[in-house]
């Protein structure tokens, strides 16, 4: 079997950096299969796929796709770029018959391929719809309709998941998957690991090199017998975590559900539970290894637990009311009800993980909780205080940090940190030192006097961190924080987060990564404007399908269908 | 070179110009607002002018005199004692001169000794206005006094438009404006909208080529703007009354060479800088501004400085104007039209050679 | 107090660090006071004469050389024939023919009246208009000088005076005039561009949960255009007195004064582009419609007075109308206070209507 791309000893160096973005690579995709494609923020996963459609041009090593050159048999080739390439003023069959021209497809075959493609992406019902007015998991749906429209023998999708819901995340690798039969070869690029797990081969970037090449169960079985399951440990789930990952021993660790996962550097060493104050009643189990555990494991390890962040962060006294309320909030827009009812009472110290299918009412909600929305109908307050009246000092007491990388791009990071202590009202003698032990605390030194929009994007998302706290508020809203974001730095964020709710800071987090609801005390899944179910990582485990031991992703599905069978039932 | 697929983008163009309201804004309402300010607004011609006038003396001839200043089409007279008594008038700009009839005007006459002179005084602030004052009053006066016949007089015939209406040299030059930034600001924006936006990297994985991809730009919006010349031109002619002596024909044949021209500026603008803000801002300096400036359409260009003359031959507008303010007001002067349309090919010719030279099919 | 100045200062770093920003910045007010200031006159200097010359008798001779040294004409181009005079005037050749024949030295000698044709070019009927009072002159002059009997019989029947400007300086008015030119363009895109890009960039959310309050927000969004206003109307004060010689004879306070309500009043027109946009290429094109009319009915490119009635009453919303007659009258006419005021307080109006909306519109917006 040939190869359908094969890239060998490739570089590739940009003007304005001084690394090369590719260094040395090599890589094949073959027929059939699914190759993934991961690595770290900036490791050269778009530089190497735009390198095999022919737009970027390789410095030296040598590219063939489908036996010639990169762009010689663009007519075979399907690409989705990271922001999926589609007309937003186009409608969706607009796209679909521009690419479908473009691409040279038969006129006899299009009326097939199109009722074909608008079936398989259920995007039927939208054909008139503008692109731009789909929500995100039809964009990414179209996007890949367009794609496919004249059936390529390669398909090569960048980062197609980013931002997009579990729910339609599934059916995009299953529509891939349904179409590898044809010998279709698919180069998946992807920031979720257990999107790569199951790929057939995975090819893992970083800095530039590849790191690791073959199938993912080699990488896991390079921890095998280095996992550890821990129950039964006396206090907090995250306490355990934050301790156990301060440990020298321990290289890694996640939540998952009442459970607290470790990876271990040596198999057989685990830390001196005593010393993490696991209590007595702690059981350790081994568990299986996976792809994650290989990847963090290859990189270096995750970050230490304690948050240098929350170490000396305002304690945030004792209260007895809610520190965030929802009470029967609504949202009409016109007609259209964007949330419906929506009651949610957090507690000081308590993370609340508000998740939805995309355009599910999520981000109205969130909207309206931080007073960026004002409700139809119900009521929002923070600290017991409703964003009707004064809202300003109640603006005060909250930290804010949004998907979009809401800083100023054309400001330094010091003029960033100073405009945010300025508009927070920091006494100006305290200013100073707020600014820099910030500064020490995310590691921002070498970057101060550099444009925020040049920052590599884990560090623009620690500045956004830094900016969002910079006032010590007692409640942060983090609206899907971390889209887009490498397993990396995402564990360093969280470390960041349960260091400052162990504190007392109270959280309202919205995500697609379900790795990070684990993390949440309590969850809200809101579908259809709906809040169809609230209650902690497990009760909705349970919930779901009365075994706690599934997925939070799975739960999470099983939620939603089970809410879509409810609605059938109650039509019918 | 693939029909099918420059048909696909084309279309996908027009959809996309239908859907956008800044496309459409700058197609049909600029033009609309410009016909309008240069058909009604930027007037030069003078028309009713206040002007003081300081009555010194009560003789017969002093009345007389005044009583042609008062019946003067070219003025509104108000009557004063005083220059003083104006003068703040005049600092206020609600009168642009003051005539003096002074004292011993009448007693002069009747006496034919030394003529004393009456006083013109012009509001200098506004040097346009201030000469064309100048000159009337003298004319009123001159028509009063019946000197003997001068010597030498001048017949002037001014050709083409006797009525000397300066909305004949406006409107056509506010037509060429509109010309301008639906050729070059446009399409300055739409390419660098697709870069902006990220959908030109999708593009350009499929099998079309730079040739096609700028054909389907160029095409619609040739279309489109002699789309919005057509309606400024049956504006000009059914609105403002502005004639066109010419053929339709030489005025699209004038059109469509400045077109490859501002079209051709236009893309190498968007194909240069990638970014719909930066592209707006030079198309604003290097297009709309030497059009409006440097054109000669209102501003004489022998009148320059030297340095800003020679500027002005690589303006394109400059070979548009004469033709076009010809094909309306004058007639087809083809032995005028020719040299400057090829002109007007050269500066396509260059733009086009230019885009070539920095577009490739790459994001490198 | 603190959260304007940390916001004020946010707003000038944005405004000097956006490569963008500066573009608007720097490049227009440098460009204008190069080439507007030299190329937008309405005079007409250097224009081409033909002369059609049939008779060539004394007479004509003598015309045709004061003609030629006329120092507003710039080339003479000898016709020969009436096909030639129109090919001329039809290819812009010449703006203005001239038509001498052989009954002009008869008439000349006979001491009977004389006439001499000139043939203009109605294209551009500003200038030709202009180029036939220059010929008119000289044809007076050489009149009086072949018959002196026909001269008026003891000096001149009139006098002018220029007054403010006595020898009609073009650039006296262009200059002072380019202040309310480069004023608005660029407050009003500064202006402009300060909602729409926070909206766009999506810092604008961010702003919004902030404790900051909607007036402290817009006061920080007014500081860039005020001090690139006043920049600019300084840059312009200072190079129109020492560049160009034109004087000063106003007080600098009343300049001041009125240069600041003057702006106050761009800054709400263009806080409502703003915050009606939601992109900048919005936020541009808005900014671009509302100064294309507001400069051409300012009195700058036709005076006020030659437009419709309707039209005039229109442009009494024209915040450049009204400052345009302050900075004619305080660099020329030394005017005094009273008229500033005069002139002031449709502007103050102007600016109060403006922000009140914007700031109205800003609150329901913020959704």
């Amino acid at each position: 079997m040939t190869d359908a791309a094969s890239v060998s000893d490739v570089s590739k160096r940009f003007a304005k950096s001084p690394q090369a973005a590719l260094d040395h690579v090599s890589l094949t995709v073959r027929p059939g299969e699914i190759t993934g494609l991961v690595g770290p923020d900036g490791a050269g996963k778009t530089t190497l796929i735009r390198i095999l459609t022919g737009l970027l041009h390789p410095d030296s090593g040598t590219v063939a796709v489908l036996g010639a050159a990169p762009g010689a048999r663009s007519v075979d080739i399907g690409y989705m770029p990271q922001r999926f390439g589609l007309y937003e003023d186009l409608s969706v069959q607009q796209n679909l018959s521009l690419y479908a021209e473009l691409r040279g497809l038969n006129r006899a075959e299009r009326a097939a391929a199109f009722a074909h493609l608008l079936e398989f992406t259920d995007l039927k019902r939208f054909q008139t719809r503008l692109a731009g007015d789909l929500s995100g998991g039809m964009k990414q749906k179209l996007g890949l309709a367009c794609a496919l429209v004249k059936t390529p023998r390669l398909l090569l999708l960048d980062e197609p998941s980013v931002g997009v819901d579990p729910v339609s995340r599934r059916e995009l690798w299953a529509m891939v998957q349904g179409l590898l039969g044809s010998g279709i070869a698919v180069l998946w690029a992807t920031a979720y690991l257990d999107e790569a797990e199951r790929c057939a081969r995975v090819f893992l970037l970083s800095e530039g090199k590849i790191v690791f090449a073959g199938p993912p169960a080699e990488l896991a079985k390079s921890c095998e017998g280095r996992i550890i399951r821990l129950t039964g440990f006396a206090g907090s789930r995250r306490d355990l975590l934050v301790r156990a990952l301060d440990q020298p021993e321990v290289a890694d660790g996640t939540i998952q559900g009442d459970a607290v996962r470790l990876l271990l550097r040596k198999a057989g060493v685990p830390p001196d539970f005593a010393k993490i104050g696991a209590g007595t009643a702690l059981r350790s189990e081994p568990a299986e290894a996976r792809f994650e555990d290989g990847f963090i494991d290859l990189l270096g390890g995750g970050p230490p637990g304690t948050s240098a962040l929350a170490q000396d962060y305002a304690k945030v006294p004792a209260q007895t009311g809610p520190a965030i309320l929802a009470a029967h909030l609504t949202k009409r827009f016109g007609s259209f009800t964007a949330a419906d009812d929506i009651n949610l009472d957090i507690r000081r110290g308590e993370i609340m993980g508000l998740l939805g299918p995309n355009g599910a009412g999520k981000s109205t909600t969130f909207k309206m909780m931080c007073g960026l929305l004002t409700p139809s109908s119900g009521t929002s307050a923070v600290g017991g205080h409703s964003f009707a009246g004064g809202a300003a000092a109640v603006r005060a007491r909250l930290g804010y940090m949004a998907q979009k990388f809401s800083l100023y791009g054309d400001l330094s990071v010091a003029q960033n940190l100073a405009f945010f202590a300025g508009i927070y009202g920091i006494r100006r003698d305290r200013q100073q030192a707020r600014i820099d032990a910030l500064v020490h605390i995310f590691a921002l030194e070498r970057y101060l006097a550099d444009n925020a929009a040049t920052l590599p994007l884990g560090y623009k998302q620690r500045l956004a961190l830094a900016c969002a706290v910079i006032h010590e508020p007692p409640v942060l809203f983090l609206d899907e924080a971390t889209s887009g974001v490498d397993p990396i730095n995402r564990r360093e964020f969280w470390c960041h987060i349960m260091g400052l709710v162990a504190r007392g800071v109270t959280v309202l987090v919205t995500t697609h990564f379900m790795d990070e609801a684990e993390y949440c005390d309590r969850i809200a899944l809101i579908y259809r404007a709906r809040q169809i179910a609230t209650g902690t990582p497990d009760e909705l485990k349970r919930l779901a399908s009365g075994d706690a031991d599934m997925t939070m992703e799975d739960a999470f599905i099983a939620l939603i269908a089970k809410a879509d069978a409810a609605r059938e039932a109650k039509a019918a | 070179m693939n029909l099918r697929r420059i048909v696909a983008l084309i279309e996908k163009e027009g959809v996309q110009i239908l859907r956008d309201p800044s496309t459409l804004l700058i197609a049909f309402v600029l033009p609309l607002i410009l016909l309008f300010l240069f058909g009604y607004g930027v007037s030069l011609d003078t028309g009713h002018t206040r002007i003081g006038l300081v009555l010194e003396s009560s003789s017969a001839p002093a009345l007389g005199l005044a009583q042609s200043f008062e019946n003067s089409a070219w003025f509104d007279v108000q009557l004063a004692r005083s220059v003083a008594e104006l003068r703040p008038e005049l600092v206020a700009g609600r009168i642009r001169g003051i005539v003096v009839i002074p004292l011993d005007f009448g007693e002069t006459e009747a006496r034919a000794v030394r003529a004393s002179p009456i006083e013109i005084i012009v509001d200098g602030s506004q040097p346009n206005t201030a000469s064309f004052v100048a000159a009337y009053a003298e004319g009123v006066r001159a028509a009063w006094a019946q000197p003997r016949p001068p010597a030498v007089t001048l017949d002037a015939r001014f050709t083409f438009n006797p009525e000397l209406r300066s909305r004949f040299f406006l409107v056509p030059g506010a037509i060429a404006i509109v010309m301008t930034m639906i050729g070059t600001l446009l399409t300055a924006l739409v390419i660098a909208r697709e870069w902006e936006r990220g959908t030109i990297e999708a593009l350009f994985a499929t099998p079309v080529t730079m040739g096609e991809f700028l054909i389907s730009k160029l095409v619609p919006y040739f279309l489109l703007a002699l789309g919005s010349m057509a309606m400024c031109t049956v504006l000009a002619v059914t609105v403002f009354g502005v004639p066109l002596r010419g053929s339709a024909w030489a005025l699209l044949a004038i059109a469509a060479t400045f077109l490859t021209s501002a079209l051709g500026q236009g893309l190498f603008i968007s194909a240069a800088v990638k970014n719909q803000f930066v592209a707006s801002q030079i198309a604003l300096l290097t297009a709309f501004l030497p059009a409006m400036l440097l054109s000669g359409f209102i501003f004489e260009i022998g009148s320059m400085p030297r340095a800003l003359q020679y500027l002005t031959r690589i303006v394109p507008a400059r070979y548009l104007i004469p033709s076009l303010q010809t094909v309306f007001v004058a007639g087809d002067i083809w032995r005028l039209f020719l040299p400057n349309m090829l002109a007007l090919l050269g500066f396509g010719a260059v733009f086009a050679a230019l885009t070539l030279r920095v577009t490739r099919k790459s994001l490198d | 107090m603190q959260r304007i100045r940390a916001m004020i200062i946010k707003e000038l770093l944005a405004t000097v660090r956006d490569p963008r920003a500066r573009l608007t910045l720097i490049l227009p007010p440098l460009l204008q006071l190069v080439v507007f200031a030299l190329a937008t006159t309405l005079e007409v200097k250097n224009f081409d004469v033909g002369v059609l010359d049939t008779s060539g008798g004394a007479a004509s001779v003598a015309f045709e050389e004061r003609l030629s040294g006329s120092r507003n004409v710039g080339r003479v181009v000898r016709l020969h024939s009436a096909d030639e005079l129109r090919a001329a005037i039809d290819l812009q050749t010449v703006l203005a023919a001239v038509v001498i024949d052989q009954r002009f030295d008869r008439d000349v000698a006979a001491a009977r009246p004389a006439r001499i044709g000139v043939v203009l070019d109605g294209r551009r009927s500003n200038a030709a208009q202009i180029v036939a009072g220059y010929l008119g002159a000289i044809a007076a002059s050489v009149g009086a000088e072949l018959r002196p009997d026909t001269a008026p019989q003891a000096g001149p029947a009139s006098v002018l005076r220029n007054w403010f400007n006595p020898n009609l300086e073009y650039v006296w008015f262009t200059l002072p005039s380019l202040i309310v030119i480069i004023c608005s363009v660029s407050a009003l895109s500064v202006t402009a561009q300060s909602v729409a890009r926070e909206r766009e960039l999506g810092t604008f959310e961010q702003l919004l949960v902030s404790p900051l309050r909607t007036h402290e927000i817009l006061i920080g969004k007014m500081v860039p255009p005020m001090l690139s206003g006043l920049f600019n109307g300084t840059l312009y004060l200072v190079a129109a007195a020492t560049v160009y010689g034109v004087p000063f004879t106003g007080s600098l306070l009343l300049f001041y004064t009125s240069l600041v309500v003057y702006l106050l009043s761009l800054i709400g027109v263009g806080m409502l582009v703003s915050t009606l946009s939601r992109t900048q290429q919005q936020a541009f094109l808005g900014a671009f419609l509302v100064t294309v009319p507001a400069t051409l009915l300012s009195g700058y490119a036709g005076p006020v007075d030659n437009m419709p009635a309707w039209l005039q009453t229109i442009s009494l919303a024209d915040p450049c109308r009204h400052y345009l007659v302050i900075v004619l009258g305080l660099f020329l006419k030394a005017m005094p206070a009273r008229e500033v005021w005069l002139n002031t307080y449709p502007m103050v109006i102007i600016a109060a209507v403006t922000l009140s909306a914007a700031f109205w519109l800003f609150k329901a917006k913020k959704e």
